[in-house]
């Protein structure tokens, strides 16, 4: 148990290092931070130009190679492009989709709350297979041949079928266009499952990220059509059934389970299938680190607002109608709920400057807001003046070692726990500067955090925080987990800041585009 | 700061991405059989004899079946499993007895099976029982056949005998 928690942070750590590189170049439109929406984007490209080659090419056995043919033959026409961009984009497509499981995989993000994404999202893998390996079946070219045959007898090796498929197969006569408009029926088929599949995959996700950022969109596009352009997609030659070519251009997106069945056996492949298959969908059943309780609504203070339904990344606050009141009252679905918090940091009512003490319409039971406010009263109490107080993230940096007789340091679960009437508090109440150190754009463990929090400091997103004090005596520093010695950098700097006059105005541009 | 080194650093990466999926979207290439080597089929999809004689029934008999259902010949309906012997170059290759399929036994048997040889001359020798009240093989063929490399040869079992394609 140790040793599988070490090797998961070390290769988790391993593995933000890389996503911080890419940070370096991409800021937010950061590919590993939106392999879900890439996936989308690969397949809207497959069905767009899926469609075009449908309607184009002469689906019949004998006509299906010798209108593709004619696509090849002009490999930069119209006819052209869309071939070699339906054969990239599902190759992006499946890598990208490996990708994102692999990345939720690694992080862990499969239980509890998530568990339903995730099981969603293992037959999404099976729809994307079907699909691609049945797209080779309709060039009817000898890669064609390899496959069908190749899934045929693997087929024919559970023995479902009266009748093996493989002698479909033996010769081209034995091919005749009913069989091969099924292909064309699965085809097609198997991509609508899998956008019906997903749907399902994203109903627990509020706001999803779909579509990836604009200048990814481009990116990614004008990286398929340049590769189509300089590596145009070339057919073998026509299938002939009795011949076994010396060697097939294989593409290994889609084709490696068939050369992993030559190189073991058909039912060895069925055996990892299906230990795969299962392995995936239990894997979200696997024991781990019990959960603290789910938010909880404070009825009493809960105004109707639906902040909360808004800013909770997984949908799972609700409104009911209120007994007592003509509002509505927020409720929140316990199996649902990832215990970030983020709904408290939303509410309006959660003001810790009221005199009759605080309060909160909805709250994390096991780590209040009560209990922080306390704490910052005793911390602002202790810092005097000059001092600062740093609001950090139990997922992100770790902010704990950086109090001192002037720094008070607060760690929340999620950053996005942090109501602004905090800030404010703060700020009013003696601390020469408020720190938030947020993770990094779209490093956020439940989703929303980061980017929530930022909106609501910038005023963008409700609740806001009250106008009236210097911007500079404000700072948003983004660090994830293991960067400590960033908001420590950031920490020194500020406090130097704070020191010099007012009057410093790049102080505010530095705060605004950090933000 | 300029931004020309993030752009360089986009394009570097979007290009390594075009590069994997070029590149394993057709290499490295997969070789089925080595240069030479040819496979053999055998393929055979053939209903068995039925296991029993067909029974007349008599004139009484089927004055008291219902109408509809009279019938002279009283059949069963399972059929013998369909035994397989193939022998490549004098070598067992193969022996396989195939039941028929269906709940009542009554449907084809099937068999299926690649052998990878070496290109050029081999002596096949193929035996098929297909009828369980005999022993032995009831059909059976032998050729010396000569395979080109990458060629497919079918064994399959149709009309009456044993076929080499
Ligand atoms: C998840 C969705 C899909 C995937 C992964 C997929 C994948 C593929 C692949 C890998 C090929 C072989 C391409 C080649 O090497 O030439 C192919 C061919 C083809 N696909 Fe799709 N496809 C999808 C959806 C569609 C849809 C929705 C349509 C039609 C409405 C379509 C129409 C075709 C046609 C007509 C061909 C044969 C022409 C060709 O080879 O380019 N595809 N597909
Ligand atoms: C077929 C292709 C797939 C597409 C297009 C797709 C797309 C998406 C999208 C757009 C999101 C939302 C991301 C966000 O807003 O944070 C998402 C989330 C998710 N996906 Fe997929 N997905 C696919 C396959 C899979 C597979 C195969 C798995 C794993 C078995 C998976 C597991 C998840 C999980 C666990 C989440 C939740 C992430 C979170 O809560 O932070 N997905 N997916």
């Amino acid at each position: 148990m140790k040793l599988r928690a070490t090797l998961d942070s070390g290769s988790r750590q391993a593995y933000r290092h890389l996503e911080h590189g890419f940070d370096a170049a991409f800021d937010a439109a950061n590919p590993w931070r939106h392999l879900g929406a890439l996936a989308f984007l690969f397949l809207c490209l497959v069905l767009a130009t899926g469609t075009y080659l449908y309607v184009v090419i002469d689906t019949s056995v004998l006509g299906v190679y010798r209108s593709i043919g004619d696509l090849d033959r002009a490999p930069r026409s119209l006819g052209g492009l869309m071939h070699s961009l339906h054969r990239y984009a599902a190759d992006a497509f499946m890598l990208v989709t490996l990708l994102h499981l692999g990345r939720e995989l690694l992080l862990g993000r499969y239980k509890h709350f998530r568990a339903f994404s995730w099981l969603t999202g293992v037959p999404l893998l099976g729809f994307a297979f079907v699909s691609g390996v049945v797209g080779f079946w309709l060039k009817w070219d000898q890669l064609a041949h390899f496959s069908v045959v190749a899934s045929a007898e693997w087929l024919d090796a559970l023995n479902l079928f009266g009748v093996p498929i493989t002698r479909n197969f033996l010769s081209v006569a034995t091919v005749s266009d009913r069989l091969f408009s099924l292909f064309i029926f699965v085809h097609i088929g198997a991509p609508l499952l899998l956008i019906f599949g997903l749907w399902f995959h994203l109903q627990r996700l509020a706001a999803a990220d779909v579509f990836p950022p604009l200048t990814l969109t481009l990116g990614s596009c004008a990286t398929l059509l340049a590769l189509s352009l300089l590596a145009p997609v070339a057919s073998a030659a026509a299938a002939d059934l009795s011949l076994i070519p010396a060697a097939l251009a294989m593409d290994w997106f889609y084709l490696w389970p068939h050369l992993l069945m030559y190189a073991t056996s058909a039912q060895t492949l069925w055996a990892l299938a299906a230990l795969l298959a299962i392995a995936l969908f239990l894997l979200p059943l696997l024991p781990g680190a019990a959960l603290a309780a789910a938010a909880a609504v404070h009825p009493e203070h809960c105004n109707g607002c639906r902040r909360c339904v808004e800013d909770c990344p997984f949908a799972a606050i609700v409104m009911v109608p209120n007994p007592k009141a003509k509002t509505q009252l927020a409720q929140v679905l316990p199996e649902l709920c990832a215990r970030c918090g983020i709904c408290a940091g939303a509410c309006p009512a959660a003001s810790a400057s009221r005199a009759s003490g605080f309060v909160t319409g909805i709250d994390m039971p096991e780590a209040p807001l009560a209990t922080l406010h306390r704490e910052l009263q005793r911390g602002l109490e202790r810092i005097g003046e000059r001092g600062v107080v740093v609001f950090g993230c139990g997922q992100g940096a770790a902010t704990g070692q950086l109090a001192s007789a002037e720094v008070a340091a607060f760690s929340l679960n999620c950053v996005g726990m942090l109501p602004p009437s905090f800030v404010d508090h703060a700020l009013r109440n003696g601390a020469a500067g408020v720190l938030v150190a947020a993770c990094r754009p779209g490093g956020c463990a439940f989703r929303m955090g980061d980017r929530w929090t930022a909106e609501r400091l910038t005023g963008v997103r409700e609740p806001k925080l009250r106008t009236g004090f210097e911007p500079q005596r404000l700072r948003l520093v983004r660090a994830d987990c293991g960067e400590e010695e960033t908001v420590a950098s950031a920490l020194a700097e500020f406090r130097r800041a704070l020191e010099q006059p007012a009057a410093d105005n790049k102080l505010s541009t530095r705060m605004a585009s950090n933000v | 700061m300029s931004d020309l080194p993030k752009y360089l650093a986009q394009a570097l990466l979007y290009g390594a991405f075009a590069l994997f999926i070029g590149v394993f979207s057709s290499w490295p290439p997969y070789h089925q059989l080595q240069p030479d080597q040819a496979l053999i089929k055998l393929s055979i999809k053939h209903h068995g004899k039925l296991i029993a004689e067909c029974r007349q029934r008599s004139a009484e008999e089927l004055a008291k079946m219902p109408a509809n259902m009279r019938q002279a010949a009283d059949c069963k309906r399972e059929r013998s499993p369909v035994a397989v012997e193939v022998d490549i170059d004098g070598l067992a290759a193969y022996r396989h007895l195939a039941e028929p399929s269906g709940l009542s036994k009554d449907g084809a048997s099937t068999v299926y099976q690649r052998f990878v040889v070496g290109a050029g001359p081999h002596r096949l020798a193929v035996r098929v029982n297909d009828d369980a009240r005999i022993a032995g093989f009831n059909h059976q063929r032998e050729e010396a056949v000569t395979l080109v490399a990458g060629h497919v040869l079918v064994i399959d079992f149709q009309g009456e005998g044993i076929t080499l394609q």
